[in-house]
């Protein structure tokens, strides 16, 4: 992009800032509150150049590949972040040269979305000790040394959200049959999810009947769900974890011309929300993974470089863990995620 | 066929040494090249080129030290893995299953009872462990394309899939961390101002250009990849010589996965994603034949630093990630023809 673009987003968004900057200080009544309020504020102004490494794995599906552009997308919002983005890779010996490569540069801060926590801890570690700022993405590193801060989704709290909606919709039914279709089963990831899910059931009594595992591509969703449908022939709700390999589930689902269930999605992209906006199709609801968590790291990071405080929090400094929420998304609130959905 | 014998460094020395041997092959043109330096010509202009854009484009930082040394240490285990792929190709094979090979030594070589035996007698019971599991692997690779009459292509295609599928089941796919400290020290650790990677890396290279160049395992390596039935008549036991080419090269994915514990602190199922390719592209790119009796050390060489410093330079500007990947496949086809324009002009010369 040319710099002159740029330099008209970053306008336009400080133009934004100070709109807003105007009108969050309408209820500007009592003296002492508005120190707060200016505080808050004061986070998106310019402050000291920050240099942002951010590294990820291979965006070899939707939600990968929204991460990297959520974050690029954040970075640009701010005049005073450069952030340089290294080419994703699921070769944790590639990673780690591209994270060394950060710290020859000497950038101020990394934010880093491993492809394996574990493989990265040393030299996450290492950039710590060459003082830069490292903020964590998504995949935990093993050592509290590599990263000043770490950004977490809720992939146990996405079970308890579907299993919590599930119970809502099919609570008058003792016998209902519940299908799950996971993701990569090995992951742990994949486990968590499973397990809050269950928990949440298991709440309200009911179980999960027939369980498919996928692996978070189109291919394998149809596949599993072929499978599943062939399996199961009466089903009352299906949880897909996934809504990357959601669109081949509702394409089997769609060639069975089965309709006596409803499907709950998993992540949350821009086309399950659309399809459970428009009300005519068996997807109800999707439970969020946000796919924004890049972005929030480029945020903290740079907070962290600046020495600002997380704005709506009293604590000065930023906190050692940011773990995100997993909300249920259906047509009451839609409009309300739609924004910050990713299309897959 | 015929451009196969055009030139390469040990080509030349095997069929001279084994005429006899190599009937198949004309021998007018070898003689006008007396050395590979043509060959590498290109590749190394197009490591300058890349080199000069580099410092044209960041160099304060990529001409430091510290950045050699990172281009380095990523070249080191993809480095290691290519020579022993170079065997392979140049005996006229083709080993798939490398980066599964790497993934289950950095698995067997880190589980909890190897680790105990390692802090109990020392950290060499990781390595030898990570290198059995290397030349074991290879020595299945082998047996089964060399007796099973099992085309390597699909004989190796077998050992990725059950190699990293074993790796699997031993970790249970998850990432085992090395608690070993005198492991990570060492290996971790320089001698003399370099990483013990890098050095790692020039001994294997050196060793494979010495036992490639200069010895009769060598010349028998290039007279079997350049016709198996003319080496056969000339005495070379090809089925044991094939076994031993697969073993090597199991052998150094062993090295290479304690390279890749090193650095990693950890042994996983999902390393080496990909080496197989990786390997191969360098090998090519090197100016090794994929069809077999020409082989280049010192061209593979330059194959994964080409790479390794194209990442670096790409990392460094910040360029947009596809971008990258189609810059990479340009570069792969500009390296090639322009080695091959380079060899001509310096046969007909």
């Amino acid at each position: 992009m040319s710099r002159s673009s740029v330099r008209t987003v970053v306008i336009a968004g400080l133009g934004v800032l100070a709109l807003a900057a105007c009108t969050s200080n309408t209820p500007k009544s009592e003296d002492k509150a508005a120190p707060a309020e200016q505080a808050a504020v004061k986070n998106d102004e310019p402050g000291k150049k920050v240099k942002i490494g951010f590294s990820a794995p291979a965006a070899d599906h939707g939600w990968m590949g929204a991460i990297t552009k959520a974050t690029q997308a954040e970075a640009k919002k701010y005049s005073d972040v450069e952030l340089i983005v290294a080419e994703g890779t699921n070769d944790v010996n590639l990673q780690i040269s591209q994270v060394e490569t950060f710290i020859n540069q000497k950038v101020d801060a990394i934010v880093l979305l491993p492809f394996d926590g574990a493989a990265l801890t040393p030299v996450a570690t290492k950039a710590m000790q060459a003082g830069i700022t490292v903020v964590n993405v998504d995949r935990e590193f093993d050592s509290s040394f590599a990263a000043r801060t770490t950004v977490l989704g809720d992939n146990h709290g996405m079970g308890v959200s579907a299993g919590t909606y599930v119970c809502q919709q099919l609570k008058d039914k003792k016998d209902a049959v519940v299908a799950e279709i996971a993701g990569i089963d090995s992951l742990p990831l994949t486990q968590d999810r499973s397990k809050g899910f269950k928990e949440a059931l298991a709440d309200c009594g009911l179980k999960v009947s027939n369980r498919v595992a996928a692996k978070f591509t189109v291919e394998s969703g149809e596949e599993a769900a072929t499978n599943l449908l062939q399996a199961a022939p009466k089903i009352d709700a299906i949880w897909n974890h996934d809504d990357d390999q959601g669109v081949g589930v509702m394409a089997a689902i769609k060639n069975s011309g089965r309709k006596e269930f409803f499907v709950v999605g998993g992540a949350g992209s821009a086309n399950v929300m659309r399809d459970i906006k428009s009300g005519n199709s068996l997807l109800k609801a999707t439970v969020i993974y946000p796919s924004t968590q890049g972005a929030d790291g480029v945020r903290l990071a740079r907070l962290l470089v600046q020495k600002k405080a997380l704005g709506d929090l009293v604590e000065v400094e930023v906190p050692r863990t940011v773990q995100l929420y997993a909300p249920v998304v259906t047509k009451d609130n839609v409009d309300q995620y739609l924004p910050t959905a990713f299309e897959s | 066929m015929s451009e196969a014998n055009t030139t390469e460094e040990g080509g030349t020395t095997a069929s001279k040494q084994d005429t006899v041997t190599l009937p198949a092959r004309p021998r007018s043109r070898t003689d006008l090249l007396r050395s590979g330096f043509g060959r590498n010509l290109g590749l190394v202009v197009a490591l300058v080129v890349l080199c000069l854009v580099g410092v044209a484009t960041a160099g304060d930082t990529f001409a430091t030290g510290a950045n050699v040394l990172t281009i380095l240490r990523l070249a080191a285990v993809v480095g290691v893995v290519s020579v022993g792929m170079t065997f392979v190709i140049t005996g006229g094979g083709i080993d798939l299953s490398v980066g599964a090979m790497v993934a289950l030594a950095s698995v067997w070589a880190t589980t909890l009872a190897t680790q105990q035996l390692a802090v109990d007698y020392g950290w060499i019971f990781m390595v030898s462990t990570a290198l059995v599991v290397g030349a074991a692997c290879g020595l299945v690779n082998g047996l089964l394309v060399a007796y099973g009459k099992i085309v390597p292509f699909v004989a190796t295609l077998a050992m990725l899939a059950s190699a990293r599928g074993l790796a699997e089941i031993i970790s249970d796919r998850r990432t085992q961390i090395i608690t070993v400290n005198s492991f990570a020290d060492f290996f971790g650790g320089s001698l003399i101002g370099v990483p013990v990677l890098i050095w790692i890396f020039l001994l294997v290279a050196a060793a494979g250009w010495v036992v490639l160049n200069r010895t009769t395992f060598g010349r028998r390596t290039f007279a079997v990849g350049g016709n198996a039935e003319a080496a056969r008549l000339a005495g070379i036991e090809v089925q044991r010589h094939t076994v031993a080419l697969y073993v090597l090269a199991g052998l150094c994915c062993g090295i290479a996965a304690v390279m890749l514990m090193a650095r990693t602190t950890t042994g996983s199922s999902t390393h080496g994603q990909l080496y197989e390719l990786d390997a191969i592209a360098a090998v090519v790119i090197g100016g090794t034949l994929l069809s077999g009796g020409r082989g280049t050390i010192v061209g593979t060489v330059f194959g994964v630093l080409i790479f390794t410093t194209l990442n670096n330079v790409f990392t460094l500007n910040n360029l947009s990630i596809s971008a990258q990947s189609v810059a990479k496949g340009a570069i792969i086809v500009v390296a090639v023809l322009l080695q091959q324009r380079l060899a001509r002009r310096s046969t007909s010369s």
